[in-house]
């Protein structure tokens, strides 16, 4: 008799399910060297000369495929947002978004802006990291009321605590959920389904089908 | 309390004060409650099953008499964690996950999903010019399938029967389309990285040609029922303000954004998939209401169908040529046909790997097993959805696989508007509000 496990008995890498555990690996994409190209000079240019604490604040610039990222100290985010509403005319947050990357020590957790501006047609990335241990942050729903919700969802699915939100509570899961579904040390799983008396246990803690 | 047990308001005791769950009829023992109250402030809470709030989305509304004083959301009842589940799915799998976000316009979600992934590989400019075409085709007609739902339900919710029939009609004849050509009505996971599934059938032109034509008879039955309507207007007009600089810092985009007068429109501003050779209008209304966002999505229906035209008159030039990328690493490698039993494999694919090429059928089976390898780095694209600017943040480690999906979904931020458009307005304007936004719980709650 051979031990069964996981759901179709895969082990090691021929897992696609996800249900046995992935090892991902770690990258990071290098600062970029001016001149970015396109418009991110101009915007890069316009933020140093309206902000003077631009090179303490800003940890560094990333041109990847057309896109610019600054990427920017927690305890600078406020200012530079303003900054970037009043001065550079992004009068629009389109949405927050999270990522989690657990082997990046002190900088787990990073949230993620992404700003358009409807008056000069452009668009830019602000990415902030919070230690895990300490994943605070300041709330910008009084720059963009719109971040409300965003934020939410990403403290919902990521655990990174917005300071000054009017109401930061979970968006998406019940109230009374633990843990933070979108997070990589979050398996793949589920909870047990009670229906009509049955009980259906999660995927991941089913028999192998074998 | 009342004395007797109403069948339709049965009422507890909590410490907040008496609960009341009313289910329908006549509530004689709540009005009765009501109106022997000291205060006239009652919280009432508003589905998640309630049949005029668009899908499972739950109000809490705070009233004085009939003035609505606050207005809160409840969502995530169809939350399903999609973006959790890519992490676990090749990039190409990713597509089928991504169809059923917002479920009245999965060509969008697909489309602006493979563009992501497209940007992250690299390959934006070497998406064949066929496959473009029938991307837009399709994102076009599905944009009337979506409207005439809105529309529609729309309608069906500010008690407007009819138009509701003749909207689902027209709806039916677009969902024909999508089953001649993807072999499925709805969630067809058509669109994938590097160009289409499988090539338009053969004499699909021709019933896009004629649907077309169809279409744009019918839309006048619905023109004549609404537009100009006296009781329509009375129930739209006025109702659901938001004007720019509400929709601006509120992040607010699609046709909310272009009743304000703004012609912001991502096929215009920022094209993708070739917009900028299609000849179309923006359309706008300057009178920030329900009504004015009705006029729009009855207005884009016409340009939906000028484009359609025009790509029906490209793809008769581009017969016979490519709908993927050439580069074999990545193009999914079966030859899909439509066959009695659906959309599958053609057999003289399955025979040419099985049969002539080991190294084909290796390709094959590690294309699909495993899927190909996107390089590290993160892109954020936005197409022109029915409901505004849906976004795709993606993150590649350099894997097979997402390191991380996430959708900016317009339902979900546009639903924040809510308060904003109702606080101070009557119970029945919140139905006129919330519907003019068109918020699709699919997709807000992903």
């Amino acid at each position: 008799m051979s031990e069964q496990s996981g759901m179709f008995g895969a082990t090691g890498s021929g897992d696609t399910s996800g249900y046995g555990g992935l090892v991902r690996s770690v990258f990071s994409l290098g600062s970029a060297e001016r001149p970015f190209g396109s418009y991110f000079d101009q915007v890069a240019d316009d933020l140093e000369r309206a902000y003077p604490d631009f090179a303490d604040a800003i940890e560094r610039v990333v041109v990847d495929r057309g896109e610019l990222t600054l990427h920017i100290k927690r305890v600078r985010l406020m200012e530079v947002a303003l900054i970037l509403r009043d001065k550079l005319l992004f009068e629009m947050c389109v949405g927050v978004s999270g990522a989690h990357y657990p082997a990046d020590e002190n900088r787990e957790l990073h949230a993620v802006y992404h700003l358009l501006s409807m008056t000069k047609n452009q668009r830019i990335r602000l990415e902030v990291s919070v230690p895990d241990s300490d994943p605070h942050l300041a709330s910008l729903v009084e720059v963009w009321a719109g971040c409300n919700w965003n934020e939410r969802e990403t403290f919902d699915m990521f655990g990174i605590i917005f300071d000054g939100h009017p109401g930061l509570t979970r968006i998406l899961m019940p109230d009374d959920w633990r843990g933070h579904p979108q997070r990589k040390d979050y398996a793949l799983g589920g909870i047990s389904v009670e229906y009509k008396g049955a009980e259906t246990p999660p995927p991941n803690e089913r028999r192998s089908y074998r | 309390m009342s004395t007797y047990a109403d069948p339709y308001a049965s009422s507890r005791e909590t410490t907040e004060g008496t609960v009341f769950s009313v289910t329908g009829g006549d509530w004689d023992s709540l009005v009765t409650e009501i109106g022997a109250a000291k205060e006239e402030r009652v919280v009432v809470n508003m589905g998640p099953q309630h049949p005029s709030t668009h899908g499972v989305l739950r109000l809490v509304l705070e009233l004085e008499g009939e003035t609505v004083t606050e207005v809160r959301c409840g969502i995530g009842y169809l939350h399903t964690g999609i973006e959790k589940n890519t992490e676990y799915r090749s990039w190409t799998q990713g597509v089928t996950f991504v169809t059923r976000m917002d479920y009245l316009a999965p060509l969008f979600n697909e489309t602006a999903y493979c563009l992501g992934v497209e940007k992250l590989l690299g390959i934006t400019n070497d998406v064949p010019e066929r496959a473009n075409v029938i991307r837009v085709m399709m994102m076009e007609l599905n944009r009337i399938s979506s409207h005439m739902v809105a529309l529609g339900t729309g309608a069906l919710e500010l008690g407007a029967l009819s138009p509701m029939i003749f909207c689902f009609r027209e709806r039916e004849k677009v969902l024909d389309v999508f089953e001649m050509i993807s072999g499925l009505r709805m969630n067809m996971a058509y669109v994938r990285p590097g160009g289409v599934a499988v090539d338009l059938p053969a004499n699909a032109i021709a019933k896009v040609r004629e649907t077309v034509k169809d279409l744009r008879k019918s839309f006048k039955d619905n023109e004549k029922l609404l537009v100009g309507n006296t009781i329509w207007m009375k129930r739209t007009a006025g109702i659901g303000f938001l004007d720019l600089a509400g929709c601006t810092t509120l992040g607010i985009t699609g046709p909310v954004l272009r009743s304000t007068g703004m012609p912001w429109d991502l096929r215009k501003m920022q094209p993708y998939s070739g917009y900028e050779n299609y000849n179309f209008d923006v359309v706008t209304t300057d009178t920030c209401d329900v009504y004015g966002r009705f006029l729009i999505r009855v207005n884009e229906l016409e340009q939906s169908l000028r484009i359609i035209e025009q790509c029906a008159d490209k793809l008769e030039k581009l017969e016979g040529a490519p709908v993927m990328v050439a580069d074999k690493k990545i193009a999914w490698p079966s030859q899909l046909a439509l066959g009695g039993d659906g959309l599958g494999n053609s057999l003289e694919h399955i025979r040419q790997i099985m049969g002539t090429s080991m190294e084909s059928l290796i390709h094959h089976f590690k294309l699909v097993t495993e899927g190909f390898r996107v390089p590290a780095g993160q892109s954020y694209t936005a197409v022109e959805s029915p409901r505004g600017e849906l976004g795709v943040h993606l993150i590649s480690d350099g894997g097979t696989r997402p390191y991380r999906v996430h959708f900016r979904e317009p339902s979900f931020n546009n639903l924040q508007a809510t308060s904003a458009m109702c606080e101070g307005s009557q119970v029945a304007d919140i139905i006129g509000a919330v519907a003019s936004i068109d918020p699709v719980m699919g997709g807000v709650d992903r």
